[in-house]
């Protein structure tokens, strides 16, 4: 066999030294691949596009030609909405490019590359795989959209976006102080919900309080039709209507009080008698039977088959169940009963807030076209098209004017009305995702609603998951301000 | 030739050990790594903060809790898939009754019902516990269904919405997707084991029992073995995962009140839901050693002389 010198000499050939760094090379360059796709990298954010020029047409001086990068949650909602709004921002900045991305995994898709430091420009965070948004702002990965809200609006110069929102949506999108961190397109109205044509048949009317709430419940059970039923598998529904009750009863300070996860909050007498109130529905059998084991359309579904006069949603629930819904089901909604004429709150006090929340990440190269995208999205044309394609309210106050509106949504824009200023807003589950979905709802409100746990009980273990929250320092904490 | 075998032999080692190497150790040691940071999963900076992940790990009461579910599977699952799995492929070849001719056979129609046995096993395990979530409904679901038409209307259980049967219910619908496979292995292994032994057997006066466990289940130990360690991993793993996610309460599964919470599930909320991909990596950590320390106990348990045959 003949020999190189790289057999033979002690040294390195020069046959082995191109083999090995060829070697060395094949192994390197996946393993840096690898190592910047996982949390080693370093993204400084450096590769934002350059400012436009301000003008009145473009308040956010935008650049005109940079493209956008939008990412959006395919619901619900649909994605329509999203593409008549792009074709706007298209019309304004021909130059520019948008690249619009529906899904419905957005963790999946997002996450990575929040890691790698090249997120979207435009992001609606929404869903069942959404991004916990305290997380994000505690990360500092958010734009502050003050410059957003601070800009003159589409329809009037004259006006600022911070104007033509209905009230809560700014403060929902505030975390810790003045920086606005999401801004939360959909309003959605959260109650108690109800086939009017149902009601009717029984000859009730809807009960303000809850001896009333007992008699109609009462009153369906002799007729076979249950007084409630709920998803039973996400339990969290049901603060949709048990939360505003327990404002109405106890005052807004009590909610106030949950979400700021104060010591003893859950002890208050107004929770423990809304507690009560609700367990006695399962212990005088007013749920549907098998209610805990059904899942959100499950539920939806007897309830829309009429095994079921009550259901604890939000006004999604009009397109979601729209497939099952008979065509004279003569949907509506009503502000949750309270206890009786010594409660705090008037009749009507309700929970209505932001949903599908629009964020623009702070790494992201062109904020000022994510921005911009968002005001187009606000203007009153934008917003009338959402309403009218997906029957649910916009941020934007107002833009119902001849539309016809669904019977839900008519009803929504009614209730909305009575409550006037009674509209509280509970954070928890935008604040702390995990205590109030999977502790709160499930392991708590859901195991007495199953009747496994008594409301005395219950709350004692809600009031421990609530200072473990408090005390745990993974977790960034928020107050009401 | 003899004096390049070496290179010969590193030269074909070289890539796989390295594609091993990249995508199987190097993660490994990178999540342990990570486990010692305070990395959120959603941006790229992080500090290192030594072992208060494992404190806080320990800390945590539904740690423990996923621990334990994952713990049961991992012991109750592979006993019951193993131990039906040996009884059907028994019965399909060797159990039948004696026809003439023939020394040993299975029971009549084994050939159709080894194809219905592992039917489950094309189906993806998403769609499975998809199936089984309509299956469970208290409400319209199969189940209660049918216990309505045998006239034990009285008997309704809220299946999936009960802690005290949600996780068998879990175990039920794992055991349904995987025996058919198990079936099919040890067919494949009974059929290797010489018929000259069943036929002594029989001429001793042997009957199925004894048949069982002095010749089918000796010579086929090493099978069974595997079988074993492969189904623990499972429970311990992705289908348990899948099956917890999809079917059970609560946001991401895991419910009613934390019934059915196991470790990759928590794992998973914690990496995806919770935004805290540090601590998701130290309960990984865990669930590597508790993967670890049942392979490690069932090959312990296991060793048997190897018969020759």
């Amino acid at each position: 066999m003949g020999s190189t010198s790289a057999q033979t000499n002690e040294g390195l050939g020069r046959r082995d030294l191109i083999k090995r760094s060829a070697a060395i090379g094949l192994i390197s360059v996946p393993t840096m691949g690898f190592l910047s796709a996982c949390a080693s990298s370093s993204g400084d954010g450096n590769g934002k596009v350059e400012k436009g020029t301000k003008s009145d047409k473009n308040p956010l001086g935008v650049n005109e030609s940079a493209p956008l990068d939008f990412v959006l949650f395919d619901g619900g909602f649909g994605q329509q909405y999203a593409k008549d709004a792009i074709k706007v921002y298209e019309t304004n900045y021909p130059k520019a490019k948008v690249k619009f991305t529906p899904t419905q995994k957005i963790t999946t898709e997002l996450q990575p590359r929040f890691n790698g430091g090249n997120p979207p420009d435009l992001i609606d965070n929404s869903g069942a795989e959404q991004m916990d948004m305290g997380v994000l702002v505690g990360q500092k990965q958010l734009t502050d959209l003050t410059a957003l809200l601070d800009a003159a609006s589409v329809d009037d110069p004259n006006k600022k976006v911070r104007d033509t929102l209905r009230p809560g949506i700014i403060e929902m999108g505030q975390f810790d102080g003045a920086p606005v961190w999401v801004l939360y397109y959909a309003y959605t109205v959260y109650g108690v919900w109800y086939s009017q044509k149902l009601l009717d048949s029984l000859d009730a009317k809807y009960p303000e309080t809850w001896d009333e709430m007992l008699a109609v419940c009462e009153k369906a059970k002799k007729k076979g039709i249950a007084g409630w039923t709920y998803a039973g598998k996400h339990p969290y529904y049901l603060p949709f209507s048990l939360y505003p009750m327990i404002g109405k009863v106890g005052g807004r300070e009590v909610l106030d009080a949950i979400d700021n996860l104060e010591p003893k909050a859950w002890e208050h007498p107004a929770v423990k008698t809304c507690f009560e109130a609700y367990y006695e529905l399962q212990r005088k059998g007013y749920i549907l039977k098998g209610t805990p084991g059904l899942d959100h359309i499950q539920s939806q579904t007897a309830w829309t088959e009429g095994k079921a006069l009550f259901i604890p949603n939000g006004s999604w629930v009009e397109n979601e169940a729209a497939k099952t819904m008979p065509a004279d089901f003569d949907l509506a909604v009503s502000a949750p009963s309270g206890i009786d004429a010594s409660d705090k709150m008037p009749f009507g006090t309700m929970w209505a807030s932001g949903g599908e929340p629009f964020i623009v990440p702070a790494k992201a190269a062109n904020p000022e076209g994510g921005m911009e995208q968002l005001r187009i999205m606000l203007s009153e044309a934008s917003s009338k098209n959402f309403t009218q394609s997906v029957k649910s309210l916009s941020a934007f106050n107002g833009g119902t004017d001849g539309i016809e509106l669904t019977p839900g949504l008519k009803s929504g824009v009614a209730a909305l009305e009575k409550a006037g200023q009674n509209v509280v807003n509970p954070r928890l589950q935008d604040w702390y995702v995990a205590l109030q979905k999977e502790k709160i709802g499930v392991a708590g409100i859901g195991e007495m609603m199953a009747g496994r746990a008594t409301p005395a009980e219950t709350i004692k273990k809600i009031q421990k998951f609530a200072d473990e929250a408090a005390k745990d320092s993974s977790i960034k904490h928020y107050k009401h301000q | 030739m003899q004096h390049g075998k070496y290179r010969f032999i590193v030269g074909f080692l070289a890539a796989p050990l390295a594609l091993y190497a990249l995508f199987v150790i190097w993660p490994f040691i990178q999540s342990i790594y990570y486990s010692l940071t305070d990395w959120s999963g959603l941006s790229p900076e992080f500090g290192f903060v030594g072992f208060d992940n494992y404190s806080r790990m320990l800390d945590d009461e539904i740690f423990w809790k996923s621990l334990q579910h994952s713990l049961t599977l991992a012991v109750v699952l592979p006993l019951v898939t193993v131990g039906l799995a040996l009884f059907f492929a028994f019965m399909l070849n060797v159990g039948g009754r004696r026809r003439r001719g023939a020394a040993i056979a299975g029971v009549r129609g084994s050939a159709f019902y080894k194809i219905v046995y592992f039917f489950p096993q094309v189906l993806s395990i998403a769609i499975v516990a998809l199936l089984f979530q309509f299956a469970y409904n208290p409400n319209s679901g199969a189940i209660n269904s049918a216990l309505k038409l045998v006239g034990l209307g009285s008997i309704q259980p809220d299946w999936l919405g009960d802690p005290k049967l949600a996780l068998i219910c879990v175990m039920a619908v794992l055991v349904w997707s995987t025996v058919g496979f198990f079936v099919v292995l040890f067919s494949a292994g009974m059929a290797s084991i010489p018929r000259d032994f069943y036929e002594a057997a029989l001429l001793d006066g042997a009957n199925r029992f004894t048949t069982f466990f002095k010749i089918t289940l000796p010579l086929l130990w090493d099978t069974v073995q595997s079988g074993w360690i492969y189904m623990g991993i499972l429970a311990l793993g992705a289908e348990s995962f899948a099956v917890v996610q999809i079917m059970t309460v609560g946001p991401n599964g895991g419910g009613p009140d934390y019934s059915t919470v196991v470790l990759p599930l928590y794992v998973y909320q914690k990496a995806f839901r919770d935004g805290q991909a540090a601590y998701a990596t130290t309960i990984g950590v865990a669930l590597l050693l508790v993967t670890l320390a049942f392979a490690a106990v069932v090959m312990k348990l296991g060793r048997r002389e190897r018969l020759e045959f």
